[in-house]
């Protein structure tokens, strides 16, 4: 790592730091964001600029972070990315090695921050922070303008499909906050997420190390007004419509644990056996897909078998409508014989159209153990898993070009579709319709190893 | 079937409800794909948040495992009550894993020497849980750590994998993604669950205050004797005497984690509600370990090193 510029925020600055963090709302959402970027683009100087911006950064937090910047660069500046840089390695060689989880909460929004290394040689753990993420910043060195990285950060969003994506134009200090540079900047990612069809893209000019335009706006040239088009980083990220992005149409309810009290599986000495759970059964799992309500016509699949939702149960009580990604149990009218990898879905559902024997997906392949064609894997989808055969390997994406090119195999890092065969049917949608039912992720049967993540066309 | 859009947001989980499903989600998937799992329970509020998500995931039918304490021997008499009382309302079994049988049968020496200041059973504990993993032969342990508490916490997984020796290697962990857990293990493998994972300490406090969950009486302030020691007040008892220049004072004091009682410090605090304590939580400007907890402040890697010879 370079030594710290000579900007960063003194010590004796940072120590008195402003008032603590306000109370957050208890009815705050929750936003889920990866970070994404070529190494030294300034991914860990800027979360580290959130948090402590927003007064998330605690004292002896800092006291540490300090000791380290001293120990470090030597006395005077304070290196915000050793906030985030938590491995002895990564430490020691300046770099972000795997996945860190941050979090922080302003106004009545809470953030799971995950920061992802950028090398070529770390893409499955950029594929891994991005899969749960809803928003991807992709960071850009203004000096660089848009690289392959950019190219493949902003793929790699698109292809798990996230659909708010933020450019964040980092280091607009060392450009003298050219708007030039920007413009060419903001023309070129928003025309590569128009091609990838990214539905909601930001581009948003910053100085992670300054502290311009991340939390607080700061001096900003008269380009970037003070307006609601024109908002900091944080004001992006707290305005940044998520709810709908949830399947709300097509309900699927993978079938996780049977709750019976009076069963012979289950233990339950004394209290828990009661006369008026002898008939318990109850159906729990996290909804995938769609709105659950009582009185919902269903059938359960692969079975087949109809019936009528009873009761939506939760140790809080019974809902009215239960939606994705809520945990509950669910009651049937009929006594039907109802089992974990079990999927529940409305009456009109077309079966066939949702039954899964073989399929094509786009898959990251995360194992030193290359991908050849003919080779068996343990399938995890939803809570069903299933013996899978690769066929064929369809094509392998080149990360340089993002051109698809024939390969007869995928290495680690590699991104390519393949084609599978499964032993057991699978209830399933296309990963962009449905991401909770359209991926899965491969296991290698010897070493129990998780070897691939995958989505489904 | 669709619901208006402008209706989702309200429809929309609350942070702490999202939080909520994960964790259940979770536990219920460890239930289903482990042999013998068992839950962490130590009295503490991260673990008592754990027995209301278990309650959440599995009521009305039993906990599909039994709580288990790694005691060592040097506990507040207000947790251990708990502790037992807890248990016995929710039904469960509890064993007691004691860091004393492991002393005596001459397995550990003891790290806690009456006449060494900040000499504790923390090393020791490892070798207690370890041996009750083997005795039990449990598969799968859920703890309450979260990624919040400290730097190296941050990289770990919600599955995470230790070998026989319990060893955590941060260097070959399993990607995880989406919901998609593999708790696949090889042998002489078990997993360390961590359910809230992505919780913050402020999160637990306000989800023990919107379930309305109890706490042992050592989270809200009282009147106890304390020593002051590099800084942290630490409770006089029979296993932690004043030296030689100091002081016995007495004040009001909470606790914001309950750990063995030689290293785990108090706050000066006069907040005797939770909701004080939640305010006063909320408006604190040092992280729960450094306030309190001897052990980890070491080293800037006291935490990896410790992990990745066992500990939780
Ligand atoms: N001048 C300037 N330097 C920056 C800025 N952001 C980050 N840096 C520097 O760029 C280098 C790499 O930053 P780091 O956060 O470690 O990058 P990462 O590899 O993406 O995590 C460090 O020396 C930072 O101080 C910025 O906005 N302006
Ligand atoms: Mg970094």
């Amino acid at each position: 790592m370079s030594a710290a510029p000579d900007h960063a925020p003194s010590a004796s600055l940072l120590a008195e730091a402003g008032d603590p963090a306000g109370m957050p709302a208890l009815r705050a959402d929750l936003l889920r964001v990866a970070t994404a970027g070529s190494v030294d683009d300034g991914k860990s100087t800027l979360i580290g600029r959130l948090l402590y911006d927003s007064k998330q950064v605690l004292a002896d937090q800092l006291e540490q972070v300090e000791q380290a910047s001293v120990r470090r660069h030597g006395a005077g500046a304070v290196d915000l990315s050793l906030l985030t840089d938590g491995l002895r390695a990564e430490r020691e060689q300046g770099i972000t090695i795997d996945v860190a989880y941050r979090y922080f909460t302003t106004g009545d929004r809470s953030f799971i921050l995950a920061d992802t290394p950028g090398h070529v040689q770390y893409t499955r753990n950029m594929v891994t922070g991005a899969s749960t993420a809803d928003l991807v910043i992709v960071l850009v060195d203004a000096r660089q303008g848009v690289i392959e990285q950019t190219r493949r950060h902003t793929f790699i969003a698109s292809l798990l499909g996230v659909r708010h994506v933020t450019f964040a134009v980092n280091k607009m200090d060392l450009v003298d906050w050219d708007e030039d540079v920007f413009r060419a900047i903001e023309t070129e990612t928003t025309r590569i997420s128009t091609q990838l069809g990214i539905p909601d893209i930001h581009v948003i000019p910053i100085s992670a190390l300054q502290g311009q335009n991340v939390v607080d706006r700061g001096e900003l040239p008269a380009w970037y007004p003070e307006d609601d088009d024109h908002p900091t980083l944080l004001r992006h990220l707290q305005t940044v419509e998520v709810s709908t992005d949830r399947n709300l149409t097509d309900l699927r309810f993978p079938v996780q644990w049977v709750i019976r009290p009076g069963a012979a599986g289950d233990t339950s000495g004394g209290r828990w056996d009661a006369d008026d759970l002898h008939d318990y059964r109850g159906y729990a799992g996290q909804v995938a897909g769609g709105v659950l309500r009582p009185g919902d016509e269903v059938q359960v699949l692969p079975s087949g078998v109809r019936s009528r939702v009873r009761r939506i149960e939760t140790l809080d009580g019974d809902l009215d409508v239960a939606t994705a990604p809520q945990s509950v149990t669910v009651h049937l009218e009929d006594d039907v014989d109802v089992s974990r990898g079990d999927v529940i879905v409305g009456a009109d559902e077309d079966a066939e159209a949702i039954t899964f024997r073989e399929l094509e997906a786009d898959v990251c392949w995360m194992s030193d153990r290359a991908l050849r064609p003919g080779a068996r894997y343990l399938l995890k989808h939803t809570t069903t898993t299933t013996v899978a055969k690769v066929d064929a390997v369809l094509d392998r994406l080149d990360l340089h070009t993002l051109e698809r090119e024939d390969a007869d195999g995928l290495e680690l890092n590699d991104i390519g579709r393949v084609r599978i065969r499964l032993k057991r049917p699978l209830v399933a949608d296309p990963y962009l319709r449905d991401r909770a039912t359209g991926a899965f992720i491969l296991i290698d049967e010897g070493t129990n190893d998780t070897v691939a993540g995958g989505m489904i066309r | 079937m669709t619901i208006d859009p402008a209706d989702a947001r309200s429809a929309g989980l609350s942070k702490l409800r999202a939080l909520e499903s994960e964790a259940i989600h979770v536990m219920r998937e460890v239930a289903s794909e482990l042999e013998r799992p068992a839950l962490l329970f130590s009295g503490g509020k991260d673990s008592i948040v754990l027995l209301r998500l278990a309650e959440k995931a599995f009521r009305p039918g039993r906990f599909p495992f039994p709580l288990v304490h790694v005691d060592t021997g040097h506990n507040f008499d207000e947790v251990v009550e708990y502790r037992d009382r807890r248990a016995a309302e929710l039904g469960e079994r509890l064993i007691v894993a004691k860091v004393q049988d492991t002393i005596d049968q001459g397995r550990v020496q003891d790290g806690y020497d009456p006449s060494k200041q900040g000499s504790s059973r923390n090393q020791q504990q490892t070798q207690t849980l370890l041996d009750a993993i083997e005795e039990h032969e449990f598969d799968a342990c859920f703890g309450g750590a979260r990624r919040d508490e400290e730097r190296a916490r941050a990289k770990e997984r919600i599955f995470s994998f230790r070998d026989d020796f319990g060893g955590w290697d941060p260097k070959n962990q399993r990607p995880e993604l989406w919901n998609l857990y593999n708790g696949r293990l090889r042998k002489g493998e078990n997993v360390r669950v961590f359910p809230i994972s992505n919780w913050t300490e402020l999160d637990v406090w306000q989800y023990i205050e919107e379930e309305r969950l109890e706490l042992p009486s050592i989270y809200f302030a009282h009147e106890r004797e304390v020593v002051r020691r590099n800084g942290m007040l630490y409770a006089v008892s029979p296993f932690l005497q004043p030296q030689d220049g100091e002081t016995v004072e007495t004040l009001s004091v909470r606790y914001r984690t309950v750990g063995d009682l030689t290293i785990t410090g108090a706050v000066e605090s006069t907040a005797s509600t939770l909701q004080d304590v939640v305010t006063e939580i909320a408006a604190t400007r040092i992280t729960e370990r450094g306030e309190t907890r001897a052990d980890d402040r070491v080293s800037e890697a006291a935490m990896e090193d410790r992990k990745a010879q066992g500990y939780f």
